[in-house]
């Protein structure tokens, strides 16, 4: 009883003390507001609109159609017509394209031959994910029986589930999700712990009857709320301006996001018990961020890396709650499918916080 | 245990690495009374009382703090003893009213009690004008004020004051040494440690700390009567030349020089000190007026922590 009411007095305190610190407060919100601006409409896998220059050496009645055919798929924005595929290389090495149309005089011939492809592109492939859209255009048909185009079929057929329009802030909200969460109650939690070390209110803390876990409860308590309410902020947003779904239950999202709250806070005082400052609270922080937001699957596709770095990947808590996430949001999925995910944050959150509540003695020495 | 002693300390030693902050230290500290912790910077006063509040284990030895054994037993320790940081140590961001309730509830004060107790110790700590305010922002009096007030707001049996005054002015020193006695009179055993001399003079036990070692201890009237040394005032015309002839003597363990007066220290073995003092300084034909003096605490200040110094040499 006395154990809960000091417990409750340190977070009191905590609550008393942030609703004080405005910026501290702004950035609680701010934080995921921009974030989520910021990825939700800068990255974007989905590329449209390159700039595209043409070379129509055949200048047909099918060639001239193709062209337009091309320009109607809003892949490229055809920029320049030139005269010749020299021209073509040149604007490429410029910069001016990334793509160059390259159609060559005997077009219409080729066409009905069959045998040999009708249209070169010339693409600028520094860029891997231009070279992927390129690629799409391959696909493209040219024939001059539109009845025949129709009937084409190709040996496989791509159904896109879940995304079917293809736009990036449905897979990355889900997982920004997990980076604001990380990066909030990671740097909040230990930098509170931290501060109170160097401000000397921890030397006076630690001579009174409160015990660690008490402290260190109290301490984390306002910051779980915190987590939540960023937690509503982004699905609010996500799907206002967004229209990302939450196809699955919200109630399921939220007991994942707990755990995952829990064992950031865990690993957020876990690092304050190695720093002393502040500042290094922050870097210790920042140097866990960069894992976080690459090797998580959070920005590439997790199977894409190499093996190393996906056994790193799986040890951040990170890169379990953004399967529970898309599973959660997008696919539909229940907890019950996802059962692994949800024990690792269990057991990561424990271990964290065990390790946390060792290094963190009474004393000063 | 003794139960006319709150703190007895048997052979209590911590080490830093190669540094020895505190040396074998014996420490006897009876109830009810102010016993203070005289030495310089570094000598290994912050880290007994640490050691005392189980804050800091000890490399050697151990102690029983009223009753309790340290570093075992200060989980039970904690709600007996009071503890004042060198450092300001409250919430700088939130009122005095807030850092007293956050005290008392993380002391379990009744909830019944807490507010008549806060009023309580506003008004003997001169606070109430200040109740509202942001504890970062007020004067290093008022500061310490409270931070005193925070200590005993659970009534403790044990204050631990580390260097309390070293922030604040003359008046609010004197104010503060008023609360003291206040409180021993009251049963409260005060372990205090300071750098001034004036103040180590109103405990009433002292012990001397010198590089982790106790160099001497007990009351300040009886340190001063057995310094084992003559001290001979010497008002003169030209105090540095005196100083600089009475130096050169030497059986001097020290000279002084206080405004225009030169305080000589010399071991009681050597004689009549006046007499040297007096031959040396009219060999010199300085005029120079001198008389024996009674000891000051700073005399034996100086005494107790030239010794090993004169032992080297």
């Amino acid at each position: 009883m006395k154990s809960l009411s000091r417990l409750m007095a340190v977070t009191r305190k905590e609550v008393r003390q942030l609703r004080r610190d405005r910026l501290t407060f702004a950035m609680i919100f701010g934080m995921p507001m921009m974030q989520i601006l910021l990825f939700g409409y800068a990255i974007n896998t989905d590329v449209r609109n390159l700039k595209t220059a043409v070379a129509d050496e055949s200048n047909t009645h099918l060639s001239r159609e193709f062209v337009a055919q091309l320009g109607e798929t809003q892949v490229v924005d055809i920029r320049q017509r030139v005269t010749s595929s020299a021209d073509l290389e040149e604007l490429l090495r410029t910069g001016e394209i990334s793509i160059g149309v390259a159609i060559p005089s005997d077009f219409d011939r080729r066409v009905i031959d069959g045998k040999r492809s009708a249209v070169q592109l010339l693409v600028d492939g520094s860029d891997p994910t231009v070279l992927g859209v390129a690629n799409q255009l391959r696909n493209m048909p040219v024939s001059f029986d539109s009845n025949r185009r129709a009937k084409e079929q190709a040996a496989v057929e791509v159904r896109p589930y879940y995304n079917p329009e293809r736009r990036t802030p449905v897979n990355i909200v889900p997982g920004l999700m997990g980076v604001i969460l990380t990066m909030t109650m990671m740097i909040f939690t230990a930098v509170a712990v931290v501060r109170e070390r160097e401000h000397g209110n921890l030397e006076l803390l630690i001579n009174t009857p409160v015990t660690s876990f008490e402290l260190m409860t109290g301490k984390i308590l306002p910051y779980i709320a915190i987590g939540l309410i960023q937690l509503a902020l982004i699905l609010a947003i996500g799907d206002l301006l967004f229209d990302v779904p939450v196809r699955g239950s919200v109630l399921d999202l939220y007991i994942a996001a707990s755990f995952f709250i829990a064992a950031n806070l865990a690993l957020g005082l876990f690092v304050s018990t190695m720093v002393t400052t502040q500042f290094q609270a922050m870097q210790a922080t920042f140097f866990l961020m960069m894992p976080s937001i690459l090797l998580s699957g959070f920005m590439f596709p997790f199977d894409g890396m190499p093996v190393a770095a996906q056994y790193l990947g799986e040890v951040l808590p990170i890169t379990h709650f953004i399967r529970l996430t898309r599973g959660i949001m997008l696919r539909e999925a229940t907890l019950g499918d996802m059962p692994f995910e949800l024990v690792y944050l269990g057991i990561f959150s424990v271990i964290a916080m065990t390790a946390a509540a060792l290094r963190f003695s009474k004393r000063l020495d | 245990m003794n139960d006319e002693l709150a703190i007895r300390a048997r052979g209590l030693s911590k080490h830093f690495g190669s540094l020895k902050a505190v040396d074998h230290l014996d420490l006897e500290v009876p109830k009810a009374s102010i016993y203070g912790f005289l030495g310089p910077n570094g000598s290994g006063k912050s880290t007994t009382i640490r050691m005392l509040c189980g804050l800091l284990t000890p490399t050697e030895g151990s102690a029983d703090v009223m009753g309790y054994r340290v570093p075992e037993q200060s989980k039970e320790l904690k709600p007996k003893i009071g503890y004042m940081t060198q450092k300001f140590s409250l919430f700088g961001d939130m009122t005095v009213v807030e850092n007293l309730e956050f005290i008392a509830e993380i002391y379990s004060v009744a909830a019944a009690q807490r507010a008549a107790r806060i009023d309580e110790l506003l008004q003997k700590y001169d606070l109430t004008a200040q109740r509202k305010q942001f504890a970062g922002t007020m004067s290093g009096g008022q500061k310490q004020r409270l931070a005193l007030a925070c200590a005993v707001l659970h009534h403790p049996d044990l204050l631990l004051l580390d260097e309390p005054t070293s922030a604040v002015d003359p008046q609010s020193r004197r104010d503060f040494w008023a609360n003291l006695f206040r409180l021993a009179e009251g049963g409260t055993t005060i372990l205090v440690s300071t750098h001034y001399m004036d103040e180590a003079e109103r405990c009433h036990r002292l012990a001397i700390l010198d590089h982790g070692v106790k160099v001497a201890d007990g009351a300040p009237e009886e340190l001063q009567s057995s310094t084992g040394m003559n001290v001979v005032e010497v008002l003169a015309d030209n105090p540095y030349r005196a100083q600089t002839v009475i130096n050169s003597i030497p059986v001097v363990a020290s000279v002084t020089q206080l405004g225009i007066r030169l305080r000589v220290l010399i071991p009681e073995a050597h004689g009549d000190a006046l007499q040297l003092v007096n031959q040396t300084l009219s060999s010199n034909s300085i005029n120079a007026q001198t008389r024996i003096a009674h000891a000051t605490l700073e005399d034996v200040f100086v005494a107790v922590t030239l010794r090993p110094r004169e032992r080297a040499a």
